[in-house]
């Protein structure tokens, strides 16, 4: 799709002249106006455009909160209570970033659910899931120092947690873990140097991020978007121009996401951060329960599922390198499901058996959610490994093996056949704005 | 439209749940109740006379231990808070008995003035090792920003749980750190028979282990009010953790009244960009 042939015409001089040079223009017109986008995307793809537009937005904010906020032990907490109270709308900015990070990570959550349902990671968009798993790696580690940064009882202690991870490797080769572990702190504990450097890492993985979007948006110019009957773009009244087709529904998507954004900054700022961080970081106070922000609480319940068994099997003083390795594996394995799926066909619709499993995987991200906000005892520590070995089970078993068994639905042969039915091929009249100028 | 009718099932469901459900929360815990606070939910804005009355119950009976170091004179007098004269505050300041350490003077000293405006409200510690040593141990939190540090954790059974937060995110609700302070305040009692509490301690049923170091602070009639309201302790508490949520989120008034705005904003443009959408499509079958 990336090579549809250009209709941009300069139509003045100075247009001409530019374009000779620096093209931009009519890179804009074939990309974002022109290009061709499949008639059938239904409101789940407009979670592209949500999540740039959010991108964006914490860029933004997060400017405007450095300079006001000072990334020291001494003063990061009460910098933030003077952005809430005494800047000009302070509290807002403020909120709309904090808040910014669930939604980020609620748009990202339901963008990569939509993947897994419509195979958008199958060939030819292997580089573009990837180069999504990069994104969300990235997306993680931003949150993670940036929820260090109010520098508040869950905000020091999550980062002793998560940075306490490494010293698991000391189990692999002696000191190796500890010294990785003082390398990430700046010191023998976390402390202002290790939130100096955090905040740092805060300020620069953003545009990390922002490079990484650049080229996962090329990527998906190049393979074209994939689309809910999961067919490929095979004749021109199989798709409608980007302008104004998918820019008007994005739209629609993007204020109908704000409308719940807004709606928690305004009325809820505080509902889906934790109590404990509003108490000053205080090295010698440890909170009774060490809970993370809300997406990653699916990570932290297999990181905690690993105790001293697994399910009857003895873990011993491995427990815990368990623990991160699954927590990792849970990321990076998502990268892999290009070819752990062995179906052809992409999209859920006509593959009646993996669409039970992807409802399935859903539940079990959910109750593995469920699970670590809860205290790691008793049952919730024997559900949580259950769903631990479920997730896995779906990317190493099932997806493999549903693809080899499963006989899929009748398909239609192509997105316009699939819309208007058997025979109905074409464009209805007045549909003029339809690229057939491809 | 088949697939719109689980959806709004949910929905009706999440409503019908939220209401009867804070019931069936599993017993153990002490349940905290939810006080009708004027400030709670989307609609919900400061009561200017009961945050009045409730600094008075701070200046009177809370100040003698806590301080509100995050609060300075000056927000009493600015719009969304107890809005007090000017110059009852700047007397109110002047005769503060916590004092602000200044300096150094053109001699090199440190010297003690009263506060001004622009000054923090300070409690009688000057730091938490003094506190301590005055208070057997103990130390009085700052209370500017309580009522958000604290929350009342809910144990519902798994399946009550997501219909609970929907209910709570439908109505906007996340005052529960105001309504443990309440519980706080008036779940003092004497221990029970076969509880043991340590010396110079005091038996509270909503503090996490019931044993407290701060003595009963309410009684009936400790303060005197100005404008009629009964002096009970139930009052006092209400009142004072009306003017701790706003200490706590000075900004509330304004931020909802402006969500307001911005959620009319955002509705009228969603159905107006979808009605252009539709327009848009009209001629395509999708």
């Amino acid at each position: 799709m990336g090579a549809h042939t250009s209709t941009y015409v300069p139509t003045t001089r100075w247009g001409k002249w530019f374009d000779e040079r620096l093209p931009i223009a009519r890179v804009v017109k074939n990309q974002f106006i022109d290009y061709p986008t499949p008639r059938n995307l239904n409101y789940l793809w407009t979670f592209g455009g949500i999540l740039t537009l959010i991108l964006v937005g914490q860029i933004v904010t997060g400017v405007i909160l450095a300079m006001h906020y000072q990334p020291s032990a001494t003063g990061a907490f009460d910098s933030i209570e003077k952005i809430r109270r005494d800047v000009n709308y302070g509290w807002m900015i403020r909120d709309f970033h904090s808040v910014g990070a669930s939604m980020f990570f609620l748009a990202v959550y339901i963008h990569i659910f939509r993947g897994f349902y419509y195979g958008s990671y199958k060939a030819p968009r292997e580089v573009l899931w990837i180069l999504g798993v990069l994104i969300m790696l990235l997306m993680m580690a931003t949150a993670f120092m940036g929820y260090t940064l109010p520098w508040g009882q869950m905000s020091f202690w999550g980062v002793t947690v998560i940075t306490n991870l490494f010293s698991a490797l000391d189990t692999i080769y002696n000191g190796l873990g500890t010294a990785i572990v003082e390398w990430l702190w700046g010191g023998y504990s976390v402390s202002g140097v290790t939130l100096n450097r955090f905040f740092s890492l805060h300020y620069l993985l953003p545009f990390v991020l922002t490079g990484v979007v650049g080229l996962h948006i090329w990527a998906l110019h190049i393979a074209g978007q994939n689309n809910p009957t999961g067919l490929d773009l095979k004749e021109p009244s199989d798709c409608v121009p980007m302008h104004p087709y998918a820019t008007s529904k994005d739209a629609v998507g993007i204020f109908a996401f704000l409308l719940l954004y807004a709606w928690f900054v305004f009325f809820l700022p505080d509902y889906l951060g934790h109590a404990d961080n509003y108490i000053e970081a205080n090295p010698l106070v440890t909170p009774p329960h060490i809970v993370p922000e809300w997406y990653f609480l699916p990570f932290y319940a297999m990181l905690r599922a690993f105790t001293s068994s697994f399910l009857g099997i003895p873990l011993g003083q491995y427990a815990k390198l368990c623990g991160v390795v699954a927590m990792f594996s849970a990321v990076i394995i998502i990268a892999f499901a290009p070819w752990l799926d062995t179906s052809r066909i992409r999209s859920s619709k006509y593959r009646p058996i993996f669409k039970w499993f992807f409802w399935f995987f859903v539940i079990t991200c959910v109750s593995l959610g469920y699970l670590g906000s809860k205290p790691a005892e008793g049952i919730y520590v024997t559900a949580a490994q259950i769903f631990t070995v479920c997730y896995f089970l779906f990317f190493l078993v099932i997806m493999p093996i549903v693809g080899l068994i499963e006989t899929p639905r009748a398909m239609p042969r192509s997105i316009t056949e699939a819309v208007l039915g058997k025979g109905g091929a074409g464009l209805p009249t007045g549909a003029t704005a339809a690229p057939e100028v491809r | 439209m088949k697939k719109r009718v689980p959806v709004t099932l949910l929905f009706a469901l999440a409503a019908v749940f939220a209401i009867t459900s804070v019931s069936a929360e599993e017993a153990g815990h002490p349940t905290i109740e939810r006080q009708p606070w004027s400030f709670s939910g989307f609609t919900g804005q400061f009561d200017r006379a009961q945050l009045q009355r409730g600094f008075q119950v701070y200046k009177e009976i809370c100040s003698n231990c806590h301080a509100l170091k995050h609060l300075d004179f000056r927000n009493l007098v600015q719009p969304g808070g107890p809005e007090f004269p000017e110059a009852a505050v700047k007397a109110l300041a002047k005769s503060w008995p916590n004092q602000i350490t200044d300096g150094p003077n053109d001699q090199g000293k440190m010297f003690e003035r009263p506060p001004l405006l622009s000054d923090p409200i300070l409690g009688p510690y000057k730091n938490d090792q003094e506190a301590r040593a005055a208070q057997n141990g103990a130390l009085p939190p700052d209370l500017s920003l309580v009522a958000r540090a604290r929350d009342v954790e809910r144990n519902p059974s798994w399946w009550i749980h997501p219909f609970l937060m929907l209910g709570d995110i439908a109505n906007g609700y996340q005052e529960g750190g105001a309504d443990y302070i309440y519980a706080l305040l008036t779940g003092f009692s004497d221990a029970p028979a076969d509880f043991k509490l340590v010396e110079g301690k005091f038996y509270n049923k909503v503090f996490p282990g019931h044993q407290i170091s701060m003595p009963p602070p309410l009684s009936d009639g400790a303060v005197a009010y100005q404008d009629g309201t009964p002096q009970t302790v139930d009052n006092y508490a209400h009142d004072v953790v009306a003017f701790l949520s706003w200490a706590a989120d000075p900004s509330l008034d304004t931020r909802k009244q402006i969500g307001w705005q911005v959620i009319l904003y955002l509705i009228v443009t969603t159905a107006l960009l979808y009605l252009g959408k539709k327009r848009i499509w009209a001629s395509i079958k999708h």
